[in-house]
């Protein structure tokens, strides 16, 4: 019988790592992700976990070593945090590209400069395009879940794509929540062995990462797209099995009294609980308002999204980053393309929140809703509203 | 490989491209980016194949009669072996259609 325990986040991210048995961790530390892999090395080093945990010079690095280490059939995690992501994004495409089965957990923070070391969306923001398999959480039941579900959809065959686990830095990654920890046995049962079908071996050798001419790179790259978007149903299936081998469940997008509400508020990863809040006590002040949370961010679930609103008047999206010089909020920006060529859609607006760790509150969350539904009525010169800002 | 690489479609890709044959880069066809030639004067010739250490393709092997030539197929002209060979047999001549 498993027991709800209290333990901060990273640590029981860490311990859903390990009960997904992986062979390989190649990570190097940094704010706020350390607790992670400093966890991981300490189960390793203890003799806890039989893996091998790489310590590396840099994130370039890591996730170079979790390249090899995929490309020979390991099961691989890593994990990292903004600059560290920063460092890594030339081999987050390669690992795309050559299929290759790592796990990540993404502690979002803040990119530099200012130099901040707290949460917002920009370090998600900047690898958007990378290929990689994206849930987004919002608590840390979620966070070690998904971290175990990651591995599952990841090393599928019929999917073999890498998968990041995007939680909250310090909002997620360092608060102590109460944490059911799947047991062993129901891990192993739900987790099928890694079986990449054409590992690096010298008994059979091939060829990986090699060039591509014009004649044969868009073909190359159609096939890495198809396979993304094909990847969602298997998704959908392992979330499904999940839900039933451990009672909890997970939607691409998610519902909170959104049925039939004219106005929706929709939020992505840990500010999403916090709104929840601020739905509850607007509805009982009469107001007609519901929440979705995107729970999957790439591949991006544009009929589940379009579903979810279809009988909203409104909908005011969160974004916790900015499109510089552009249509401001990356989330609210890909919603309303989602809904442009629909025939019936909500008016969206865009609402940029909680830049490097400023918090929104539940009753922030009530000024923004009641702020949107009049810049829905009477409209905006702005392409984007950014909630807070001192003038 | 059953088709030719123009023929491939997204279909045809194995698994982030790996390649699973080995030397399949044989096919592939380098020639094309030359601007010049190399030609012979194997009168000169001392078959000492400094052309053939010195070329960053290793495209030159020798013929039937023991001479050194580039395999224009994969020949980029770049002109190495024309300037390291020291009898002077090798000239680098524009290509022209």
């Amino acid at each position: 019988m498993t027991t709800r325990i209290g333990v901060e986040v990273s640590i029981a991210l860490a311990d859903a790592v390990k009960l997904a048995n992986p062979d390989v961790i190649a990570a190097y530390p940094i704010t706020p992700q350390t607790h992670i892999v400093e966890h991981l090395a300490e189960l390793v080093a203890n003799g806890e976990l039989d893996a091998e945990y790489v310590p590396v010079e840099s994130e370039h690095s890591a996730m170079s070593a979790c390249l090899g280490s995929a490309a020979a059939g390991a099961r691989t995690f890593t994990a990292t945090s903004s600059q560290g992501l920063a460092l890594m994004i030339e081999v987050l495409y390669v690992a795309s590209g050559m299929r290759l089965p790592i796990v990540m957990a993404l502690a979002n923070r803040a990119l530099s400069s200012p130099l901040s070391i707290w949460p917002d969306h920009s370090d998600m923001m900047s690898i958007r395009d990378t290929g990689w398999i994206q849930i987004v959480v919002e608590n840390g039941q979620q966070a070690v879940d998904n971290t175990i579900i990651a591995f599952r959809i990841g090393e599928d065959p019929r999917v073999l794509l890498p998968v990041i686990v995007h939680l909250d830095g310090f909002n997620l990654t360092h608060v102590i929540e109460p944490i059911l920890l799947p047991e062993q046995a129901d891990v192993d049962k739900f987790l099928p062995k890694n079986r990449f079908p054409l590992p690096l071996n010298p008994d059979r050798p091939v060829a990986m990462g090699g060039f591509a001419p014009p004649f044969i790179y868009t073909e190359t790259k159609f096939a890495q797209e198809v396979n993304l978007k094909n990847s969602k149903k298997v998704i959908l299936q392992a979330w499904e099995e999940f839900h039933k081998a451990f009672g909890r469940k997970y939607l691409p997008v998610e519902k909170y009294h959104s049925d039939g509400a004219k106005v929706l508020i929709m939020t992505m990863g840990s500010s999403g609980e916090t709104a929840s809040v601020a739905i509850d006590e607007m509805r009982k002040e009469g107001m007609d308002v519901g929440q979705i949370r995107l729970r999957l961010w790439r591949p991006f679930p544009f009929e589940e999204l379009r579903e979810a609103v279809k009988d909203a008047d409104i909908l005011i999206v969160m974004d916790r980053a900015i499109s510089f010089g552009g249509p401001g909020g990356p989330v609210a920006s890909e919603v309303k393309a989602a809904l442009y060529n629909q025939a019936k859609r909500p008016k969206v607006v865009s609402y940029v929140i909680s830049l490097g760790g400023r918090d929104t509150t539940v009753s922030g969350f009530k000024d923004i809703v009641r702020k949107g539904m009049d810049i829905a009525a009477r409209g905006s010169k702005n392409e984007y509203e950014i909630y807070g800002v001192k003038e | 490989m059953a088709k030719s690489e123009n023929e491939l479609t997204w279909k045809d890709l194995e698994i982030g491209c790996i390649v699973t044959e080995p030397g399949s880069a044989r096919q592939y066809e380098s020639g094309t980016w030359r601007s010049q030639r190399p030609t012979y004067d194997f009168k000169k010739c001392i078959k000492c194949g400094l052309c053939a250490l010195y070329c960053p393709d290793g495209c030159i092997n020798q013929n039937p009669d023991g001479y050194f030539e580039a395999d224009l197929f994969y020949c980029k002209g770049c002109g190495i072996c024309a300037r390291e060979c020291w009898p002077r047999v090798i000239k680098m001549v524009e290509e022209v259609e």
